[in-house]
């Protein structure tokens, strides 16, 4: 199939293991869309089109999925994308305050992105994390408690592009133990 | 007079927080991990099921259904495929706790899968990780990996006949994908739109029409431990009819928020956030407890509890002295759901609190059937204008009746989920919802907590 | 209609009543058998269960049972005692067994149908002045049941598109969609045809056509019918009418041989449209576009409107009489047509045996969709043969004439309806004949007739037709005929009783029929035309297997001789 989008070996590689996997092709949607979203920073019609013939689908099939999905896109978030959960456990311990504070200190409001495309923020549902709200995930990254003070101080890293070296926020995926004893 | 404060008992999560466990093979083999696949493969796969069905283990996603029966309501004789799926979407609001044993420790998920693929005779089995756990994902893939190179998983599994190969699948957002036909109907590639029921019972019209087992994480966890210790021994911890442990997830306004596995019926929700959690901040006092995920219905402070248990005994409780297992919270005329204890102190505006959940059930709808659709939307615009200085006496009763022509009325549980929290809410906080209406929203002190 | 194959009968108990309906059947049938009307939006018999409107909520249970033996549990009367199901249950996806009880009155099934009404409207635009499916409309007939007469609604209602192009004849307004699904489902299962699909989520699901793309399948418009509310419109009846100003007809699509029922709507003898009647034998409920457009050949610029004789205009009682002196005393070759009803052919073929004349039949062949529109492009030429006007298959071609024609053979041609240029017969030689034709519209052929005998349109008359499957369809008249214009039926009756010098003619459709089974044994002989009025009549058609038919399988179609595979 011709690679109209673009797309980089290692994901047409990546599509072409996952798509086998399935005892139908049509359950690969979702893995395929991911893929093709992980690249090129969202799924516009043209990607649409190009997975469903990858699937043997018809556009409208992936379509129907990309608007469902909130974690889906037709159009690409900021270079920075941050999400804030908003459901009733985070909302309790300040979500909505920390949200507050990140519009003011990242210069955009909720559900957009920035003029110069730096940074997306966005209002999530639970992200199952609640015993550590408010959850806030930066890209593929988890952090816990990011409230008040705490959640000045963690724009400010943020913007400052120092946030991955900071030992104060350190986020759940690099606080997990995932190494081999044996080495 | 001093109570005990009993103890966790960790199964479940005996190593999740160990600093000296990773999340690799090598760890789960030296703490003794796939000797009960081993010791299961030994066994008759109808043995294996009916120590399931002895251990009374009972469905950890929110339902709580027997499990074990679960299984035997599995259609075996159609001749079909025959699929198990994990559902690992963890989607109710207030719970927390498979993301530990994903995250933590994946291969006893990957054992507990293995065991039960085995004893319902599947050949291919999914995991559907919510898409949040991007990480989740990577870790269960490369766990997944780990397990096939020594033989745990894949192509005939401890080199006898039996395969079964073990996909990660992951969802991308929506809390319907943990209803167990909408996550079907997901990983199938479709919207994922609840099947109605009749027929589509997965058991023997699930995944590809064809018969298919739907347990949550932790229930498939607890088969490695049924294996390990014998149904019958299994079904000794905790209570009849509410056995082994449970993973609570306590949130919101308490001192030590967490996950903290109990055995079930070990304790009572007033220990649990006044002991285990170190209760409240200081000078807050109680106002309400939602104690199975956001959908079980709250329970007020000071409401008492009376009636009789299933086994004959009569009870009287204050909200402190519900037991945590899965009849207690039920007695109460709740449910203990997934485990997500979300705790509300005094600073709580509770129709607030409802207006968030209310946004949240909207959301989350997925449009497919009237009332849920329109009745979640609307219950929503509702509550939002009641905290816009737009309330109006006549709203409780509105919100009643709009969730009384959802509940019961629905494709899925869904509608009773997106019903449950306006019905106990508006009917225990009636007075707060009243005096939204002469109450002018603009005055609202602006450093108090918003939830809306 | 012809009722398919019956099934085990079963007693439930509906609203009270013990009756009997088929077994397996769901419980809005069921109900709908005995009276009792289930509302419903999503569900349609031909389309497979979504179960999602939730209209057709009701009460059900059945007989309770020992766990232990198995044994029905008695009440106290000695009654089976019935485990109701605590929650109602959807009619669509319930189906009856013996002993069922159903309440589809009571006052819980009413409550929740108040309810779920209440929910389709709060983000409905409520738009019946200026909406076309007012008067047919199942929202609009419902919520004059179960709506409140007011609104609790005080919040804003959702925002959607309101004139989206979705194909070159179906416009769609999203706003009042109540997102059943069946054109969605329409297009999946029976077209094969996946083009629409619901985008969003929740309430703010919004059905469209992925972009670039376009429901413009030659079903499209089945989506309108099956449409409950005024969401889907056909983009040519859009504004043009009120429903409730029509007259409807029963009538039979003449596209093709796949015989589609329908049903004409006319204003003042205008057709306003074409729609499908359901007949679970021929077309389930469907049609397709190309044979809605038909109705517009009536008023074509081609129609013939006046008898003529030399290209002047004469009364038809002349006209005919100048057919008759052609026909007369001459070697004449009769041109018969697939497109002539049943009835018209018995006449033909009288005919042609009164002059003893050579009889021509043409084809008309196109692609066959594997659905409604088959390949034999004719509605009646099962009729030719079953009347006995010819024994063969024809072939779209009439070449044989010339030979006919240059032999000498052929002096007169009487043509019904076929255009002989275009089917292999040269001109020159059809100038070497003199012809008679009769038919509705104008073609190279009745330019060159001597005499022209105009027809009227299916629309104009009563008859039948046989279909691909050998059922025999009537079909009423639907509006009347161009002013001093007869029947093809007429026409041939009186040139029959002219040649023969008869008083009695054979006018009406019965006489006809009675006529061409007295003496003769064909597989109409127990037929009257009263019987068809009434109902299709299927045919066997075995004697035409070794027939080379060129319809595909299609739906509710399998050739002759085939139909168990």
């Amino acid at each position: 199939m011709e690679n109209t989008l673009n797309l980089s070996e290692e994901t047409l590689s990546k599509i072409d293991e996952v798509v086998p996997k399935y005892p139908e092709k049509r359950s690969a949607s979702l893995m395929v869309i991911h893929l093709v979203q992980d690249e090129l920073g969202a799924v516009d019609d043209t990607a649409c089109e190009w997975i469903a013939q990858r699937l043997e689908l018809q556009p409208i099939n992936i379509k129907e999925l990309i608007t469902f999905y909130p974690m889906l896109r037709e159009k690409p978030w900021g270079r920075k994308h941050v999400r804030v959960c908003r459901t009733l456990p985070c909302a309790l311990r300040g979500s909505y305050a920390t949200c507050k504070i990140f519009e003011k200190k990242l210069g955009v409001k909720e559900g957009h992105v920035r003029e110069d495309g730096e940074y997306s923020l966005e209002f999530m549902e639970c992200l199952a994390d609640c015993g550590q709200g408010p959850v806030v995930i930066v890209d593929e990254k988890t952090y816990e408690n990011i409230e008040g003070e705490r959640a000045e101080n963690f724009a400010q890293l943020l913007t400052d592009g120092k946030l991955e070296q900071s030992e104060e926020f350190k986020s759940y995926e690099d606080s997990l133990n995932q190494g081999s004893p044996n080495t | 007079m001093s109570v005990q404060i009993p103890k966790e008992r960790r199964i479940i999560l005996k190593h999740a927080d160990d600093p000296n466990y990773s999340n690799r093979i090598d760890c789960y083999i030296r703490e003794g991990g796939y000797e009960n696949l081993k010791k299961a493969f030994g066994m008759k796969p109808e043995e294996v099921a009916e120590e399931v069905l002895k251990s009374g283990v009972r469905g950890r996603g929110g339902a709580g259904f027997p499990a074990g029966m679960k299984w035997k309501f599995l259609d075996r004789k159609s001749g079909k495929p025959i699929y198990l799926i994990c559902n690992a979407d963890e989607s109710e609001p207030g719970t927390f706790k498979d993301r530990q044993i994903m995250y933590k420790d994946p291969h006893q998920l990957i054992e507990g899968m293995m065991i039960a693929a085995y004893a319902i005779g599947a050949k291919q089995a999914f995991i559907y990780i919510r898409a949040e756990f991007h990480e989740g994902a990577h870790i269960l893939n490369r766990a997944i990996a780990e397990a096939k190179e020594k033989g745990f998983c894949g192509n005939q599994i401890l080199g006898e006949e039996f395969s079964c190969d073990l996909v990660v699948h992951r969802g991308a957002g929506a809390y319907i994908c943990g209803e167990e036909t909408g996550l079907i109907e997901s990983l199938e590639g479709k919207r994922p739109n609840p099947r109605i029921k009749p027929p589509y019972f997965p058991a023997v019209l699930g995944l590809y029409q064809c018969p298919t087992i739907v347990n949550n994480v932790e229930t498939l966890c607890n088969v490695r431990h049924i294996i390990e210790m014998g149904g019958e021994e299994f079904s000794k911890i905790g209570k009849p009819n509410n056995t082994g442990t449970r993973i609570w997830c306590v949130s919101g306004q308490v001192m030590k928020p967490g996950y903290y596995e109990f055995e079930c019926g070990a304790l009572t929700l007033g220990q649990m956030i006044f002991d285990v959690c170190g209760g409240l901040h200081p000078g807050r006092s109680l106002k309400a407890i939602i104690p199975g995920g956001s959908s079980a219905k709250v329970l007020k402070a000071g409401e008492r509890f009376k009636g009789t248990l299933k086994d004959g005994t009569s009870f009287d409780w204050g909200l402190e002295d519900i037991p945590l297992d899965f009849d207690g919270p039920m007695a109460a005329g709740s449910m203990s759901g997934s485990g997500g204890i979300i705790v509300m102190d005094d600073t709580v505006d509770i129709v607030e609190a409802m207006a968030n959940i209310n946004a949240f059930y909207a959301h989350e709808s997925c449009g497919q059937c009237t009332p849920c659709r329109e009745g979640s939307l609307w219950m929503r615009k509702i509550t939002q204008r009641m905290c816009s200085g737009g309330a109006r006496e006549e709203d409780a009763d509105l919100l009643l009746s709009v969730a009384k022509q959802i509940e019961g009325r629905t494709i899925c549980a869904f509608g009773e989920a997106a019903a449950w929290p306006t019905q106990s809410f508006v009917t225990k906080f009636k007075d707060d919802f009243i005096k939204k209406a002469s109450e002018n929203a603009v005055q609202k002190d602006s450093s108090s907590l918003q939830l809306i | 209609m012809i009722s398919p194959t019956s099934k085990e009968m079963v007693t439930i108990n509906l609203n009270g009543v013990e009756v009997e309906v088929p077994n397996g059947i769901n419980a809005v049938e069921a109900a709908a058998l005995h009276g009792h009307e289930v509302p419903h939006y999503c569900y349609h018999p031909k389309l497979s269960v979504a179960g999602n409107c939730r209209m057709c909520l009701v009460e059900m249970g059945t007989p309770m049972r020992d766990r232990a033996t198995g044994e029905v549990v008695l009440s106290e009367d000695g009654t089976p005692k019935i485990g109701w199901v605590p929650k109602p249950v959807i009619g669509c996806a319930t189906n009856v067994s013996g002993g069922m009880h159903l309440r589809t009155e009571s006052d819980l099934v009413t409550e929740c149908r108040e309810g779920i009404m209440e929910f389709l409207l709060v983000n409905h635009p409520l738009d019946c002045p200026i909406c076309d499916q007012a008067g047919e409309c199942r929202l609009q007939e419902f919520a004059t049941d179960y709506g409140r007469g007011y609104s609790r609604y005080v919040e804003r209602k959702n925002i959607k598109p309101k004139r989206t192009r979705l194909g070159p004849r179906v416009t769609l307004d999203d706003e009042r969609c109540i997102l059943c699904s069946r054109c969605i489902r329409f297009s999946q299962e029976v077209v094969k045809d996946d083009v629409l699909g619901f985008v969003d989520r929740g309430s703010f699901s919004t059905l469209t056509c992925f972009p670039g793309k376009e429901l413009s399948n030659n079903y499209s418009l089945n989506t309108v019918d099956i449409c409950p509310v005024g969401a889907l419109t056909s983009t040519d009846f859009r504004f043009k009418m009120r429903v409730w100003f029509l007259k409807e007809t029963k009538s039979i699509c003449t596209e093709s041989s796949a015989g589609c029922n329908t049903t004409i709507s006319s204003r003042e003898g205008t057709i306003q449209r074409i729609t499908p009647r359901r007949n679970d034998l021929v077309n389930d409920t469907w049609m397709t576009d190309s044979g809605r457009e038909l109705y517009k050949s009536v008023r074509s610029g081609s129609r013939i409107l006046r008898p003529s004789f030399n290209s002047n205009d004469i009364p038809l009682q002349d006209a005919i009489s100048s057919a008759v002196t052609y026909l007369k005393e001459k070697k004449v070759g009769v041109v018969a047509s697939c497109h002539s009803t049943v009835e018209e052919q018995i006449l033909t073929k009288r005919l042609i045996g009164l002059l003893n004349a050579d009889t021509f039949l043409r084809g008309h062949f196109g692609d066959d969709d594997g659905i409604l529109l088959s390949a034999d492009r004719t509605a009646n030429l099962r009729g030719a043969l079953v009347t006995g006007l010819v024994d063969h298959y024809p072939e779209d071609n009439l070449s044989e004439i010339n030979n006919a024609i240059e032999n000498g053979e052929v002096e007169t041609l009487l043509v019904i309806d076929e255009d002989l240029l275009s089917s292999g017969v040269s001109e020159e030689n059809l100038k070497k004949v003199s012809i008679v034709y009769l038919g509705t519209h104008g073609n190279a052929t009745s330019n060159l007739s001597e005499v022209v005998l105009p027809g009227l349109s299916v629309f104009e008359k009563s008859g039948s037709f046989i279909n691909r499957s050998f059922i025999i369809q009537a079909f009423e008249m639907s509006i009347p005929g161009p002013v001093g214009l007869k029947s093809q039926v007429d026409v041939l009756s009186e040139i029959v009783s002219l040649l023969c010098n008869e008083e009695e003619k054979e006018t009406t459709l019965d006489a006809i029929w009675d006529r061409f089974n007295d003496g003769s044994s064909t597989i109409l002989s127990s037929i009257k035309f009263s019987d068809l009025a009434k109902a299709p009549i299927q045919l066997n058609g075995s004697q035409w297997s070794h027939l080379n038919f060129a319809e595909k399988p299609a739906l509710n179609y399998q050739p002759i001789g085939n139909e168990n595979s």
